[in-house]
């Protein structure tokens, strides 16, 4: 039951990932994209992430690809301005197979992990257990990462201005 | 197996509470915008010459709108054309997955919760369920391929994206105030009183965090003041302008599910929720049968005044229409089944006055009589949204755009620092 | 049953796909939404991480991903605005004044 659920929304996320990649248009990769982030959304969920889940949802799906296809729709690129320059057949290919490549070893090294517990505590992915620990252990990191936001809101006001 | 069907069961109910209010919503809208205005609104449509003020109107409307054709215009993109209508009113039928509309079931070995639902995650579950909806407009404006269609959806989109913001962040006081993000949770955190006569509802605790809210859920709700996105005397209809047909009406829906949704929040987080006022769960098991007496002869007089001005109605409306014609009769089918009424509510209120309700009955009782409460406070924020839409005019787009990011903001970041001082106060003092 | 591998076998094939799209594609946007996905990879395997280990430790690592995620994406569509502004495109290698 699990196993099927696995698979279902891993091939959905794969199939999103590949549209995304090879899609002329970028609009319809965005879509595709929020098709593969929903499900991996779904795989959080299976994995007893709750909090995850829920900010991938929130975070992921909801606002940073809404930023992106609000882009797409207010550069609203023509046919012309989208045709991309062709890749080389032998840079394509050479692309292709180095990534396939590296995909392949990456997955021999993951062989030789173990196979971990079953066990998983009711409490696990807790919205409770993780908020503690993020202002108690990871709290100069949490700090750091506002700190962050911060700039990045200063800098994109800063670009956003045509005039300072 | 039980679980499941269980499960089931309680997802079919709310549902259907949430597809029956979209009727019930558009008579409201119909009927109110002619109370507003002065008018008398819809009242031919009849079915064998019963109009019921006008929700009949509703059946034509549905048999109107399925078959009419479905226009899909050249140039479009037609996957995305086809899909966008199905996201929004989708997406948001899942978001009814947390909220609670009683407290739990409990008889015998059984607990069972009257949620489909009881994520840890609560209510931030809702916020990002619903931040998917803008997907469906996005694609539709899009797909259309009409200049029209664009501006409407990147309003919404960025509308949606601002107004986010403010609705999360009004909700911190409240998850301040009742520790936890669980909606049961936050309803059950609602039943206490505030020394003693004031129900401690969100309301009453978070003032300016309900307006915040309240202001927030009109924007996500795309309704007026807020509805820039389908602007009619500006961008036409915006993202639906090419749509026609089933696909119109689904577009039509989801607008009514996202207004039953805010409202079922905004009645859960700062209403109380199910909870009846001074009268806990316990309380109400206590005096079921009581409780069901009066209820049933309330019932019962109520409907036999209805009789009377149905009767009474019957003589004004003799010779109104053609003769003939079964809307001559409306006045006299309507008593008849006020009657009916009457006589079931007589029946079962002598029988329970003779006999004590089971443990189950009294359980049933109190998850009943909580459900009504719920509904009536739901219907009660859908007419609001209603009385709203007829009452004011439509925002500009940079009015909309400041309002949001220079007044709310600011003032949900400083709703959370009062919140905080005043339970760092009471913690103090208590 | 679901093992870590099966998770780990997900992630890797999305980072590949994510690696892939950046170095074939030219359109800056497809570019940013490859990066996305490798993002999104990592997270995953964090995530499985901390369920095999049973220590939230890979959550807490995925919030700040996600928050970076955020960050990267509001200046880097600003920048790219700002780019489209200037130069009418949004293909890499139209990009090149520091080169030529």
């Amino acid at each position: 039951m699990q196993l099927v659920a696995f698979y279902i929304f891993a091939a959905l996320s794969v199939l999103g990932a590949i549209l995304m990649v090879t899609r002329k248009n970028p609009l319809g990769g965005a879509v595709a994209l929020v098709v593969s982030l929903a499900s991996l959304a779904a795989l959080f969920a299976m994995l007893h992430a709750e909090f995850v889940f829920i900010l991938q949802i929130l975070l992921y799906a909801g606002a940073i690809m809404v930023l992106i296809i609000f882009t797409i729709m207010l550069l609203n690129l023509s046919r012309e301005e989208l045709k991309e320059p062709p890749v080389g057949k032998v840079k394509g290919l050479f692309i292709l197979a180095a990534t396939v490549v590296g995909l392949v070893g990456f997955i021999r090294v993951l062989r030789l992990l173990p196979e971990g517990t079953e066990y998983v505590a009711p409490t696990f992915g807790n919205i409770e257990k993780v908020g503690t620990m993020m202002l108690t252990d990871y709290l100069y990191p949490f700090e750091i990462i506002s700190v962050l936001l911060l700039v990045a809101i200063v800098g994109v006001v800063l670009l956003a201005k045509k005039i300072i | 197996m039980e679980f499941h069907l269980i499960g089931l069961g309680k997802a079919v109910f709310i549902w259907a509470v949430a597809l029956t209010c979209i009727p019930i919503l558009i008579w409201f809208e119909r009927k109110g915008a002619a109370f507003i205005q002065d008018r008398v609104g819809p009242n031919r449509a009849a079915v064998l010459g019963v109009r019921l003020a006008g929700i009949v109107h509703n059946i034509s409307d549905v048999v109107k709108l399925l078959t009419k054709e479905m226009m899909v215009p050249a140039h479009t993109n037609k996957w995305y054309f086809t899909i966008a209508p199905f996201v929004g009113i989708t997406v948001l039928l899942f978001a009814f997955a947390v909220v609670p509309w009683a407290d739990n079931l409990r008889f015998g070995r059984w607990d069972i919760p009257m949620q489909v639902a009881n994520l840890n995650g609560g209510i931030l579950y809702i916020l990002a369920i619903t931040s998917l909806e803008v997907y469906g407009i996005v694609l539709a404006g899009w797909s259309s391929n009409n200049k029209f269609s664009l501006l409407g959806a990147l309003r919404s989109s960025a509308q949606m994206i601002s107004y986010e913001i403010p609705l999360a962040l009004s909700l911190i006081g409240v998850f301040m105030v009742f520790g936890t993000v669980q909606l049961g949770e936050i309803v059950r955190g609602q039943g206490e009183l505030l020394w003693g006569f004031l129900p401690r509802w969100g309301v009453f605790v978070q003032p300016l965090g309900f307006l915040i809210f309240l202001t927030a859920a009109f924007a996500e709700a795309n309704r007026n003041p807020f509805d820039i996105p389908e602007g009619e005397s500006e961008i036409v209809a915006g993202y639906h302008v090419e749509y026609s047909g089933i696909r119109f009406a689904l577009f039509y829906m989801g607008e009514y599910v996202a207004i039953v949704l805010s409202a079922a929040m905004v009645t859960t987080l700062f209403f109380g929720g199910w909870q009846i006022p001074y009268l806990p769960t316990d309380r109400i098991v206590a005096n079921a049968s009581t409780v069901l007496r009066v209820l049933l002869t309330v019932g019962a007089v109520l409907s036999f005044v209805s009789a009377i001005v149905f009767l009474r109605y019957d003589k004004r409306l003799s010779g109104t229409w053609a003769k003939g014609d079964l809307r001559n009769q409306e006045g006299k089918i309507l008593a008849v089944v006020a009657i009916i009424f009457f006589v079931m509510h007589l029946v079962a209120a002598i029988v329970l006055w003779s006999v004590e309700l089971p443990e189950w009955g009294t359980a049933v009782v109190a998850v009943l009589a909580q459900t009504g409460m719920f509904v009536l406070k739901l219907l009660f924020f859908c007419w609001l949204f209603i009385w709203v839409r007829w009452t004011l005019p439509r925002f500009r787009y940079d009015q909309l755009m400041r309002l949001g990011w220079k007044n709310l903001i600011p003032l949900a970041f400083l709703n959370i620092f009062v919140t905080g001082f005043i339970i760092l106060l009471v913690e103090r003092s208590g | 049953m679901v093992t870590i591998h099966h998770y780990m076998t997900l992630s890797a094939i999305l980072f590949f796909i994510g690696v892939f799209g950046v170095l074939y594609r030219r359109n800056l946007i497809v570019i940013f939404m490859s990066i996305e996905l490798m993002l999104n990879a990592v997270n995953l395997s964090f995530v499985t991480f901390a369920r095999y280990t049973q220590s939230m430790d890979g959550h807490v690592v995925a919030f700040f991903v996600m928050a970076l995620a955020a960050a990267e994406a509001a200046v880097g569509l600003a920048i790219l605005v700002m780019i489209f502004r200037n130069r009418a495109t949004v293909q890499a290698d139209d990009l090149r004044l520091m080169r030529d």
